[in-house]
């Protein structure tokens, strides 16, 4: 119930930030588009849909399949279901009012942190609530012997609070001066990426492959191995090659992010050692397909991210929509794409009820993977075009934002696949919702995670 | 086997490590430079806003400007200028020291290259080049002066005449540095375009003043009302197919105003000891101690940046 609840109003958020996305991708080549509105010109909208797709869905649904491994990988039932549920509608409360917040003109100024203190003060709130009762039913756990997916999301845990709540004390309750406040914020953007979210998707993925193929993963003292590389170098990046602070402060951010190529290949080594052997079930099953492209988008991400943080490349790249292609793989090839799969594999488990449409399922599967790609490439294409042509002062400015115009285009089309995409999960989900309705209330309640027999993974 | 303690121990660990090395220790560093002087020491850098423009960075904010426009300016290197600043007596010396230093001319082009001063004898070499050029020139009597040129695509845009520094940003609160080039970098928008009215128009509609700019109107930050007897003084003069109907007129509102004079605040650039930047050479006769023989005492104003008294 509690994680049913999370799944829902995620999707609900993503919806809604892909919507205003859109929005906001129209206007980079239409800029006339609604633009007799305040609350809807282009720096309030952007921000906006960024903030509703990385708190409202990504962090929420990340959390629910978060609360179901915890409580399936210990065999215990979920601990305080009925606070969980308390916590995430304040959770969306605060995103509710994070986003009227930033479109009514009143965003921090932080990239990542534009929600309002009073927002964000509430989503810190309801963060605890949840992250205890996960961290108890951790703690009550029957199954001793831990699983990979466990370390990485007993870490994850713990790792939102600290880098969030050091986020917001130094930047909005108490700021530091001057360029001290792009390094906290840079630090804690890395942080979220490249270690919150990274953990909490990949104990998904190490969860799901191996389950769905029915075989152990290839190596769990590998996967452990990249565990303590993403925490111990992970986490020290995002401070930029040209930033305008002390060279050795950059210097350091590049060094541990080329580092990251070491967890990189111990991750992809070891997705691809397990799969290697049972790639036909990738044919039939359209929950290893999620997990799969959402694996590949990972490493794919942390790659460009590398290359593009060199000194040499950032020179081009730095300030483009390069920047921008790098996250948006994050967000819809990595991140949304686990989600979707663990809600697949998930919501019937919980509902005893199979998905209503595998059509739907098809359907969400062609056109998010086509939405990534469409969004992604062109902009980092158009990306390394626009750098190209900024750093030549012989070109004029206005024909580099000509010139970046088609691949923008491109970009909003990938978004408006990506949109149809999940509205189609969105319909599965509230067909699936009604239908259910006496099982949810009856069992889902206590949310026994008990192994099923529906193999849903088998059949769609 | 039960990891969990181990975990959260390790977890701790590494968490605490970026934190301090990220945050903490950059913090101790430089989290609390001041204000200091440059130049003759009169200028204090850098100077904090004004009433109006603060509030003009609070629309600046609030509108999320810095989602398309960043506020730092980089650059790639630097290039040293050798300029004559005072030729002198002997006149024949520093025509052969010409004919050495640019191979390419003939004598003629010497004597007239240093008849006027102050003029550049080389412009764009390297350090070694500007030094040698130094070493040839060291005749009694002539002054030169050796200027450093940040080079880049940055600052041959204009956006700036060097790359920004920390010191730069010190009472910027919030710091919006923008990690999008949709639109130019603004960090010396007011130097380049000096007119409010100008600015007003472009916000009014990007469109109108540069034809396929895809910066987004602000239209909601100005006012559409009735004309009186005398059109308003700050009302738009708009040209005439963009018009409104007879009988109104185009008003900014306060925030468009406050915005426009924090657009205009964004105007000085002065040399610092860790960016500097050329300066114009000076004149002969205010010249005072400039016959240098090394390029290592180039020109930098700022070479001794102090704190500022409180
Ligand atoms: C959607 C992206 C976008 C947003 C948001 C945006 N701009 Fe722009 N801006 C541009 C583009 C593109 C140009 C270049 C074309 C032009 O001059 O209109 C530009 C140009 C400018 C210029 C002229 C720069 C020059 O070098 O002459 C100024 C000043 C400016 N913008 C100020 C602002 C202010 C103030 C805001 C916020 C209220 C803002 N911009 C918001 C895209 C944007």
């Amino acid at each position: 119930m509690a994680v049913m609840f999370l799944f829902s109003s995620a999707l609900i958020w993503l919806v809604i930030g892909i919507v205003l996305g859109l929005i906001s991708s129209i206007k980079l080549h239409g800029p006339g588009f609604l633009s007799q509105l305040s609350w809807l010109t282009y720096g309030r909208v952007y921000p906006a849909s960024q903030n509703a797709v990385v708190y409202g869905f990504s962090a929420q649904a990340l959390l629910g399949i978060a609360l179901w491994l915890i409580a399936r990988l210990g065999r215990v039932s979920l601990q305080g279901p009925g606070m969980i549920v308390v916590g995430g509608v304040f959770w969306n409360f605060a995103i509710a009012m994070g986003l009227v917040g930033i479109l009514t003109g009143n965003s921090t100024g932080y990239e990542w942190l534009e929600m309002p203190r009073s927002a964000s003060s509430l989503l810190f709130f309801s963060y605890a609530l949840i992250g205890v009762w996960a961290l108890i039913t951790f703690h009550m756990r029957r199954e001793r012997q831990l699983y990979v997916s466990q370390w990485y999301l007993l870490a994850a845990l713990l790792w939102f609070p600290w880098s969030y709540s050091t986020a917001q004390l130094l930047l909005v309750v108490s700021p530091v001066q001057g360029v001290m406040q792009a390094i906290v914020n840079g630090w804690f953007v890395h942080n979220l990426f490249e270690v919150w979210f990274s953990f909490l998707g990949l104990a998904g993925v190490f969860y799901f492959i191996p389950k769905i193929i029915g075989q152990p993963l290839h190596s769990r003292y590998l996967a452990l191995f990249a565990f303590w590389m993403l925490a111990f170098f992970g986490s020290w990046g995002g401070v930029y090659a040209d930033a305008p602070v002390p060279k050795w402060v950059s210097s350091l951010s590049i060094a541990t992010r080329v580092m990251m190529l070491i967890p990189m290949l111990a991750i992809g080594l070891n997705i691809q050692s397990t799969l290697s052997a049972h790639c036909a079930i990738l044919k039939t099953n359209m929950v290893l397909r999620f997990v799969w492209v959402g694996a590949i988008s990972y490493l794919l991400a942390t790659l460009l991210g590398i290359v593009g943080a060199l000194r040499s490349v950032s020179e081009v790249t730095l300030f483009t929509l390069y920047t921008n292609a790098i996250t948006n793989l994050q967000l819809y090839g990595f991140l949304g794409m686990v989600v979707a799969g663990g809600i697949y594999y998930i919501v019937p488990r919980l509902t005893e009820c199979d998905w209503p449409s595998t059509g739907l399922i098809r359907f969400h599967f062609s056109t998010a993977t086509l939405g990534v790609a469409l969004l992604v490439l062109p902009q980092l294409i158009g990306g390394v075009l626009q750098g190209i042509k900024l750093n030549d002062p012989q070109v004029p400015f206005l024909s580099v934002v000509k010139s970046t115009i088609p691949f923008l285009g491109m970009s909003t089309l990938g978004e408006l696949l990506l949109l149809v995409g999940n509205l189609a999960l969105l319909v599965n989900l509230l067909k699936i919702l009604p239908a259910c309705c006496t099982c949810c209330l009856g069992r889902v309640s206590n949310s026994t995670p008990q192994p099923k027999a529906v193999a849903v993974g088998g059949r769609i | 086997m039960n990891h969990g303690p181990l975990i959260f121990l390790g977890i701790f660990l590494a968490l605490a490590a970026s934190w301090y090395g990220t945050v903490v220790a950059p913090l101790l560093q430089f989290g609390h430079q001041q204000q200091v002087t440059v130049g003759a020491g009169s200028t204090r850098y850098p100077a904090a806003r004004s009433g109006q423009a603060q509030r003009g960075k609070d629309v600046y904010r609030a509108n999320g400007c810095f989602y398309c426009h960043t506020s730092q300016v980089r650059q790639s290197g630097v290039k040293f200028d050798v300029v004559l600043v005072s030729a002198g007596t002997n006149k024949a010396g520093l025509i052969s020291a010409a004919l050495l230093i640019k191979p390419g001319i003939t004598a003629d082009e010497a004597r007239k290259l240093i008849e006027q001063t102050p003029k550049p004898l080389l412009q764009g070499v390297t350090r070694p080049e500007a030094d040698a050029a130094a070493k040839t020139l060291a005749i009694p009597d002539v002054k030169f002066e050796i200027i450093l040129v940040p080079v880049g695509g940055d600052v041959e845009r204009g956006w700036g005449s060097r790359v920004s520094v920390a010191q730069d940003y010190l009472y910027e609160q919030p710091l919006m540095l923008g990690n999008q080039r949709i639109g130019p970098d603004l960090t010396t928008i007011g130097a380049r375009q000096r007119s409010a009215a100008s600015h007003l128009l472009h916000l009014y509609n990007p469109q109108m003043t540069v034809k396929g700019s895809t910066m987004p109107p602000y239209r909601f930050l100005f006012e559409k009302r009735k004309a009186g007897p005398r059109p308003s003084p700050d009302a738009l003069q708009l040209p005439a197919e963009y018009a409104v109907e007879k009988g109104f007129e185009i008003v900014p509102t306060e925030k468009a105003q406050a915005l426009v004079a924090y657009l205009l605040s964004l105007d000085t650039q002065l040399a610092l000891f860790e960016a500097p930047m050329p300066t114009a050479p000076k004149q002969p006769e205010l010249g005072a101690s400039t016959n240098q023989t090394s390029a290592a005492a180039f020109t930098n104003t700022a070479a001794a940046n102090q704190p500022a008294p409180k």
